[in-house]
């Protein structure tokens, strides 16, 4: 039985689901859970569900916006007051950029984007992707304690039957220390859907969208059934998508449980990103598009007459 | 000025992989290498930054296997101005390359004023080098960059958060930038270019001359494999505009009743 730590972002004040894919992995190990500020109690109540014991609310000053310094130095000290075996976090884009820092600090290991572990007799053994999942490798860690782990969202699911922890929530004071590199500023994103590779439902759109207006009716379709809109490296690099949407091995990597993609041919680089996603329905003209080869519905026909009859038909089904 | 831009070769987006039958790495006997992607954006932005400092030196480092140095004259022939080549195996870890990485840096003697790599390198996609290095050198680091302005000795960087958030930083002093695509365009090497890069200084050390050994790996990685082929999918023909509307009720129906994930 190993002592862990697992730190949550929050988002709207709400935990990220990730935090508590992780906990429900850990059933037989000592789970605590570290957030920098304040956490509402449903909140603390829903980690104490999926096994959380203790709930640190690591507070004070130049805490109240992320920093790559003051984040990983506040925990640094935290995590140095006690004596875990293991410290989680999900592979977000604060988790990512996070923890290689903070890892350093204990010149310890750090097992990047894992998308499954045991911990059998307290030991981490993670599996990770490689060439954006062209193929997988087993990751172990070594060296001094604590080792840290970040684990891709949606990738290890629910636990379905945790088993709960006392949920025990207590502020703890953090220092954030020297901050050179600081926020000045947030510039919002143009949408406020959930991102890409958080995303339980992807709509991705290829280079037979033709042009960037046509998006639209992706949209239409995303809004539908609660889902992220992508592109493939053809689309980006054709001017019809920013980068920020691009699925694929030098875009994003996904697993979202359900993958629609419209007109894209399937690339190996594309394939390569969202091959781990649930269910995948491809809609493409070409009937030896290799993306049909890893579809698990295909549609052959124009997806500009096909996508609209979909969206029409989602609304049926879900009442809409 | 000294600017110091970490690159590594990996194998092309299109190779087709294969893991070896010991499955301790993937053959790369027949791999075309390139430079990381993500690291052509860290080339071209300190070569931007040397156009308005023209007293400005431009390192390349790399931390690799030697048989073959496309990353790094390529480096060069877009314009860089010398490279470092540490020899190391191919399946090594973030925590020993950026070990290494630094020790290259601290072994030519010069203070690094900005220190520029790819945001991931796209054949372990471990997104960590650049974060540990700026912790190594007691840097502050921004990754994940789409924005670059340097204005006196004040810098503002974008990062790029989840769902295209911006995050604007500054920071003053040296430190560590991880770039992405979107920061700027990487320019071709110019034919003049590649002839002078032939004749630009390529030192060459070995882990331990940098002072990284066996000791200083904190991840291991085994058992290469592919991952398991999904089973052939349902195909349907919607060809035929007649048959547009019930092709599409029927995969909505199944991705509920079959598929259970609506």
């Amino acid at each position: 039985m190993a002592n862990v730590l697992v730190f949550t972002e929050l988002h709207d004040g709400k935990v990220k689901p990730v935090t508590l894919e992780i906990l429900g992995k850990l059933t037989g190990n000592t789970a605590d859970v570290a957030v920098i500020g304040d956490i509402a109690a449903d909140q603390v109540a829903e980690l104490a569900k999926y096994g959380a014991q203790n709930v640190h609310k690591l507070k004070g000053s130049n805490l109240d916006k992320y920093s790559p310094e003051g984040y990983s130095n506040a925990l640094a000290e935290f995590i140095k007051s006690k004596s875990y075996d293991y410290v989680f976090a999900g592979a977000t884009s604060m988790g990512k950029d996070l923890f290689p820092r903070l890892a350093t600090k204990f010149q310890a290991g750090l097992a990047s984007d894992v998308t499954n572990f045991t911990m059998d007799g307290g030991t981490f053994a993670g599996t990770r992707p490689f060439f954006a999942g062209k193929c997988l490798a087993k990751v172990e860690i070594t060296g001094p304690k604590p080792h840290f782990i970040t684990t891709r969202p949606n990738a290890l699911g629910m636990n379905p039957s945790p088993t709960a922890g006392a949920g025990t929530a207590a502020d703890a004071a953090a220092n954030a220390g020297e901050i050179r590199a600081q926020i000045k500023e947030i510039i919002k994103a143009a949408s406020t859907k959930v991102d890409l590779t958080e995303a339980n439902i992807i709509v991705s759109g290829g280079r037979a969208m033709k042009n960037a207006e046509n998006f639209k009716i992706l949209n239409e379709l995303a809004d539908v059934i609660g889902a992220t809109v992508g592109a493939s490296r053809a689309a980006v690099d054709s001017g019809f998508a920013p980068h920020a949407m691009q699925v694929g091995q030098t875009g994003k990597t996904v697993s979202p449980s359900l993958y629609i993609a419209c007109g894209i041919s399937g690339a190996i680089q594309h394939l390569a990103g969202m091959r781990t996603s649930k269910v995948i329905v491809a809609i493409n003209s070409d009937p030896d598009a290799p993306i049909f080869t890893k579809a698990d519905y295909g549609i052959v026909g124009d997806l500009f007459q096909i996508v609209p009859i979909l969206t029409e038909e989602f609304k049926k089904l879900l009442g809409k | 000025m000294n600017i110091f831009v970490c690159v590594k070769q990996v194998p092309d987006t299109e190779t087709k992989i294969t893991p070896t039958s010991d499955g301790s790495f993937i053959e790369t006997s027949s791999i075309k290498w390139i430079m990381n992607p993500y690291d052509e954006f860290a080339v071209e932005q300190a070569l931007l930054v040397k156009q308005a400092n023209a007293a400005a030196n431009i390192t390349v480092v790399r931390v690799g296997s030697v048989k073959d140095t496309e990353a790094l004259r390529t480096a060069m022939a877009m314009g860089a101005d010398d490279a470092i080549l540490v020899e190391a195996g191919d399946n090594l870890d973030s925590y020993s390359i950026a070990k290494a990485i630094k020790g290259a840096i601290d072994k030519t003697g010069k203070k690094p004023d900005l220190v520029l790599a790819g945001k991931q390198a796209i054949d372990d996609d471990a997104l960590q080098v650049p974060q540990i290095l700026a912790e190594m050198m007691n840097m502050p680091g921004v990754s994940v960059i789409v924005g670059f302005e340097l204005a006196g000795t004040t810098l503002k960087v974008k990062r790029e958060v989840e769902g295209g958030a911006l995050e604007v930083y500054e920071i003053n002093g040296p430190c560590v930038l991880a770039t992405n695509k979107g920061l700027n365009t990487p320019r071709y090497a110019s034919l003049p270019g590649i002839m002078k890069a032939k004749k630009k200084p390529m030192a060459q050390h070995s882990l331990a001359d940098v002072g990284v050994s066996d000791a200083d790996r904190r991840v291991k990685y085994s058992g290469f494999k592919l991952p398991p082929e999904k089973p052939a999918g349902k195909k349907f023909d919607a060809t035929d505009a007649a048959k547009q509307k019930d092709v599409v009720a029927q995969v909505v129906g199944l991705l509920r009743t079959e598929a259970k994930i609506i």
